[in-house]
């Protein structure tokens, strides 16, 4: 009896094996480029980076009802890393080298960023953290295989100021006062405060630092420390299950909505959906795109994908605003293979390495971003081997009550006061890693 | 039948008191060794590596020090992440703020803070004990998280409160290699195991497991209370403060204080008491139970999944990970309350008297 249990358990592993590689085997015949995915469908972030993972696949399904990368078909794996950086290097591990190597990664999440930039070096394989990760690594003199593409916390940061000494009328007006700063205790929150706190210098209000303990429904304290300080503004930094927590506190205290502003990953529709009217007033600084449910790409999506019964997640969701971010991830990963193909020949899959070059000279102009259905979504971007940002631009939108709506024009980062921080941060992290800068010749390449 | 002891006579006390006393067991761990050391290097990919077996050792040997305290000397401890932090941002300050410095050095050093630490935090187990003393180490764990958010001094000022090491070497030797990381692990593990085991065999390790069972007794006869709970904490630390450095250095390469969380803490708890209390070998069972299985079954249950025509979403499956994986603690805890240990020894001893068994 034991025997025959043992038996079947073997069979039924040897069978599961022998499937998975077959599986393999008819994926390696067929021309494909791989783009691994991250998730973080279960665990503290879930509702936020769900729709990103729905929307990044999604996209990547559209292209290839297009024909694919010049007739290259893309194929998405997903793993779960559940927010924790080590399931994240453990996904990651996974995922490099199967279906014949990944393209690029896009971990959506800062912890598992500064874990991989250790690594993805070695391994030859980029990675976009788009809004996210390291803002230093901005500098691709530095970070070669980084790609913060149309995005880091520092423009974040400083839109979000722009927009508030906008509305008090000019920069002097904001002299004296207090800005309070929620964030997320770790390096994600953390990231956010060298440009808040250089532009408090600059224009002389003062900053009130409140950090959350992760994952951040405890914020009593913190909101108490609000009521009894009022704070002119109060800026957050929060991700996840943190953002509704914080404005539901911020409606018990009575700290006025108008005067909140969430960064990019605290303004999306899961975060105000259940407080609904409450949250009225509410504003987060948007990295270009914000919620785009007219915009052509969703509409292709919903005709191309959804309509034939492929979507990812749910169909009301496509076009919100974290699945727009995802689909906005994706469109950045495919033009940089794109442009990858341009130079290394068309119709070919592309090596990580090679993939690297593409993201580096990307030149998405806005004809080409109209072209793929991206009008009114975003604006040009065109990275270089110094600048692997490419893009500084964003907006601001407020919640309605049950809607985004824009508040602000588009308004740009101060390259002035970014550029510099930028270089220095990363000229210390090549001091502490004794890396030297890569030379104009290491640039054609 | 061949695992029998039958003709080994023993005509020194030496040979009488070896850690294994009997020739197969011998046999069986040489063997062993020589498997991790030739065969699976020559065999495991990347992946395996990287993913799995490193992990597996260093979180072994974390739970090898936390077996020490909790197993053999019965003090229940809820701030093993905090002394494995300790560990891993001292060996990091003593490696960026010495030019120069050798790694294992640094991994040294890296544990001697954690053994200070470990011993202070150790002070109120005089007076506390049992759920109580979890409660006060509990403050070691939410303290040390604190220090290295707050005191950007430790990080070195990092901006983001994130720190970072590459390029590691020992001895000249780099060590960047998955494979390469993989040996150095596993030479520091069996050496560390080594000498846990011979320690749990002397004397000290006698006066722990006296306090252990039963301290008012253990007083009277003549053991000092202060002097067996105090060498726990140190020892249990030390060893908790090198599987923290390694943690960071060679599994992580960068890391923020959330990788040494409460979770840690629990994670490594249930690894002691799943893999058995008071048991070297316990420790390594415990921590594959909890560092492969989950990762087995995420790639199986998609697998599965496929053989009966089923996709299983992503989030179903971490779903049901959790689920099993929880199911499965609760099975083995009531099947083998002792931990998976006392399986082992179980099944050592049917052997012996197979085929025979009456």
């Amino acid at each position: 009896m034991k025997f025959r249990s043992i038996a079947m358990a073997a069979a039924l592993a040897a069978a599961a094996a022998s499937t998975l590689l077959a599986s393999g085997a008819a994926l390696a015949q067929a021309k494909v480029q791989f783009f691994p995915s991250l998730t973080g469908r279960t665990g503290p972030v879930a509702p936020n980076a769900t729709p990103f993972a729905n929307g990044y696949a999604d996209y990547m399904k559209l292209v290839n009802a297009r024909g694919g990368i010049n007739g290259v078909q893309t194929l998405v794996e997903e793993c779960e890393t559940a927010y924790a950086t080590d399931r994240g290097v453990e996904c990651y591990e996974r995922l490099k080298g199967k279906h014949g190597g990944a393209t690029v990664f896009q971990p959506l999440s800062t912890g598992i960023t500064f874990a991989l930039t250790e690594k993805i070096p070695a391994d030859k394989i980029p990675m976009i953290t788009s809004g996210y990760g390291r803002s230093d690594s901005a500098d691709g003199g530095v970070f070669k295989w980084n790609f913060p593409l149309i995005g880091h916390y520092w423009v974040a940061g400083d839109t979000v100021l722009q927009h508030i000494a906008k509305q008090e009328g000019s920069w002097d007006k904001l002299r004296g006062k207090k800005i309070a700063v929620v964030f997320h205790d770790s390096p994600f929150g953390k990231e956010l405060l060298p440009i808040v706190t250089e532009r408090s210098k600059m224009h002389g209000f003062e900053l009130l630092l409140l950090p959350v303990p992760a994952p951040g429904v405890e914020q009593k304290a913190i909101w108490l420390q609000v009521r009894q300080q009022r704070p002119d503004f109060v800026i957050m930094q929060t991700w996840g299950v943190m953002t509704p927590t914080a404005i539901k506190e911020a409606v018990a205290t009575g700290y006025p909505r108008e005067k909140m502003f969430g960064t990019w990953w605290s303004g999306a529709e899961p975060d105000l959906r259940d407080i609904g009217a409450a949250a009225k007033g509410y504003s987060a600084v948007m990295m270009q795109h914000g919620a785009e449910p007219q915009s052509a790409v969703v509409k292709e999506i919903l005709d191309k994908v959804h309509a034939k019964g492929q979507g990812t997640g749910p169909k009301d969701e496509v076009g919100q605003v974290l699945y727009m971010r995802g689909v906005v991830g994706a469109m950045l990963a495919v033009e940089g293979v794109r442009a990858a193909q341009e130079r290394f020949g068309k119709g070919k899959v592309m090596t990580g390495e090679q993939a690297r070059w593409g993201y580096e000279n990307l030149n998405l102009t806005q004809a080409k971003l109209d072209a793929l259905g991206f009008k009114g979504v975003m604006r040009p971007v065109s990275t270089s081997c110094n600048d692997h940002m490419g893009s500084a631009w964003a907006r601001v939108h407020t919640w309605d009550g049950s809607k985004f709506t824009w508040a602000s024009d588009w308004l740009q980062a101060d390259e002035q006061i970014i550029k510099p921080l930028v270089r220095a941060s990363a000229d210390r992290y090549a001091t502490e890693k004794k890396l030297t800068r890569r030379t104009p010749a290491d640039c054609q390449n | 039948m061949i695992y029998r002891e039958n003709g080994q006579f023993k005509t020194s006390y030496a040979a009488d008191q070896q850690v294994f006393p009997i020739a197969q067991d011998r046999i069986a761990i040489g063997l062993m060794l020589a498997v991790a050391v030739l065969a699976v290097p020559a065999l495991a990919d990347e992946y395996t590596f990287r993913a799995i077996l490193i992990p597996f050792l260093i979180l072994s040997l974390a739970a090898l020090g936390l077996n020490i305290l909790v197993g053999y000397c019965g003090q229940v401890s809820l701030g093993t992440g905090a002394f494995m932090a300790v560990g891993a941002y001292a060996a990091y300050n003593f490696m960026v703020r010495i030019d120069g410095m050798p790694l294992l050095l640094a991994f040294l050093l890296g544990g001697l803070c954690a053994t200070v630490v470990g011993v202070l935090f150790g002070i109120p187990s005089l007076r506390i004990k049992g759920l109580y003393l979890a409660v006060a180490t509990l403050a070691a764990q939410f303290f040390v998280d604190w220090m290295f958010l707050r005191i950007s001094w430790f990080t070195n000022n990092s901006t983001s409160g994130s720190v970072s090491v590459s390029n590691l070497d020992v001895f000249g030797l780099s060590i960047n290699t998955p494979h390469e990381q993989y040996l150095l692990c596993l030479g520091i593990v069996v050496v560390f195991a080594i000498l846990a085991k011979n320690l749990v065999r002397s004397h000290i390790g006698r006066e722990w497991m006296a306090i252990r069972d039963m301290d008012v007794a253990a007083a009277v006869i003549g053991i000092r209370p202060v002097y067996a709970k105090l060498t726990a904490f140190a020892v249990s630390s030390f060893i908790v403060g090198v599987a923290g450095a390694l943690w960071a250095f060679v599994h992580l390469g960068s890391w923020e204080p959330a990788a040494f969380s409460i979770d840690r803490s629990f994670q490594l708890l249930f690894m002691v008491i799943i893999g058995g209390l008071g048991s070297i070998m316990g420790s390594f069972f415990g921590a594959a139970f909890i560092v492969i299985l989950p990762i087995f079954l995420n790639q199986f249950l998609p697998a599965a999944g496929g053989l009966v025509g089923v996709e299983i979403s992503t989030a179903m499956i971490a779903h049901a990970e959790l689920m099993i994986f929880g199911a499965l603690i609760v099975f083995f805890l009531i099947v083998e309350p002792h931990g998976l240990a006392r399986l082992w020894s179980t099944a050592k001893e049917k052997l012996r008297l197979w085929p025979f068994p009456h």
